[in-house]
């Protein structure tokens, strides 16, 4: 297949989700904007993650509602059903999010960005450390109210579906707050 | 206690060095070019390990790439 129909394509599908981005923060930080119109290559690693990972879990979703639930709404209580949607889900995302990591790691190298630096130092850990912390604050917060959901006497599927969403919160927040971080130093 | 004030050299010093890009010090002391960025735009305070070694990188003491002060409190 020839390299130029793929960087095209992904080149595309890059400023798209660029754009979308740069849209979004400016609605949000409307005086500086949190995308300069140069990113660095680990902040277009992490924003394309971001993007793809709420675009995997959409998909899968819709896709699970559609084939499953819509027919048989008795399903989101049914917690056999729940535990395997979720069993699923988790290497499903694993797998979409190395390929399109892969993918990426292509682009970049045919289209010639000669600045790829592999090199992860202290700067990245701390912002790692600082983006999981406050991510962990969430996942526990969701912890928290998944039990309350029990403790108020609500099914156990409510339980499971605020983990869920709480986890996957969490892990969109790391995201942000990484970009943040590099954006406005740590 | 007055607010720290920390500020560096590294673009002069650079300059000195036969305008030494930030890849070049980066690959010097073992970091990123992004993170030497941040250095230079202070948006990065760095560990003593890397302080060491940009000043190692260009010959010179530690007190000649970063320079602290203590902030007046206006109050006081």
């Amino acid at each position: 297949m020839d390299w130029k129909i793929i960087e095209n394509l992904m080149s595309k599908k890059l400023d798209i989700m660029i754009n979308i981005f740069i849209f979004v923060s400016k609605i949000i930080y409307p005086k500086t904007g949190l995308i300069p119109p140069v990113m660095d290559i680990k902040e277009k690693r992490i924003l394309v993650s971001l993007v793809s990972s709420v675009a995997i879990m959409a998909i899968y979703c819709f896709y699970v509602y559609y084939r499953f639930i819509h027919s048989n709404p008795a399903l989101l209580h049914d917690l056999r059903f729940l535990g395997k949607w979720f069993l699923i889900m988790v290497p499903v995302a694993i797998v979409a999010q190395i390929i399109i990591q892969i993918l990426l790691a292509i682009y970049l190298k045919v289209s010639g960005h000669d600045d790829i630096d592999p090199i992860e130092d202290e700067r990245d850990k701390m912002i790692e450390l600082k983006a999981i912390k406050i991510s962990h604050y969430i996942f526990i917060i969701g912890f928290m109210m998944a039990m309350g959901s029990l403790g108020m006497g609500m099914k156990p599927s409510v339980m499971i579906f605020v983990l869920m969403i709480m986890g996957f919160l969490a892990s969109v927040v790391n995201e942000v707050l990484r970009l943040w971080y590099y954006r406005k130093g740590v | 206690m007055g607010k720290a004030v920390i500020s560096n050299n590294i673009r002069r010093l650079r300059f000195f060095a036969n305008e030494m890009t930030q890849q070049e010090l980066a690959e010097k002391t073992g970091g990123s070019r992004q993170t030497i960025v941040a250095i230079e735009n202070g948006k990065y305070f760095p560990t003593l390990e890397l302080a060491f070694r940009i000043a190692h990188a260009f010959q010179v003491p530690l007190d000649e790439v970063f320079t602290f002060q203590l902030a007046t409190d206006p109050k006081k």
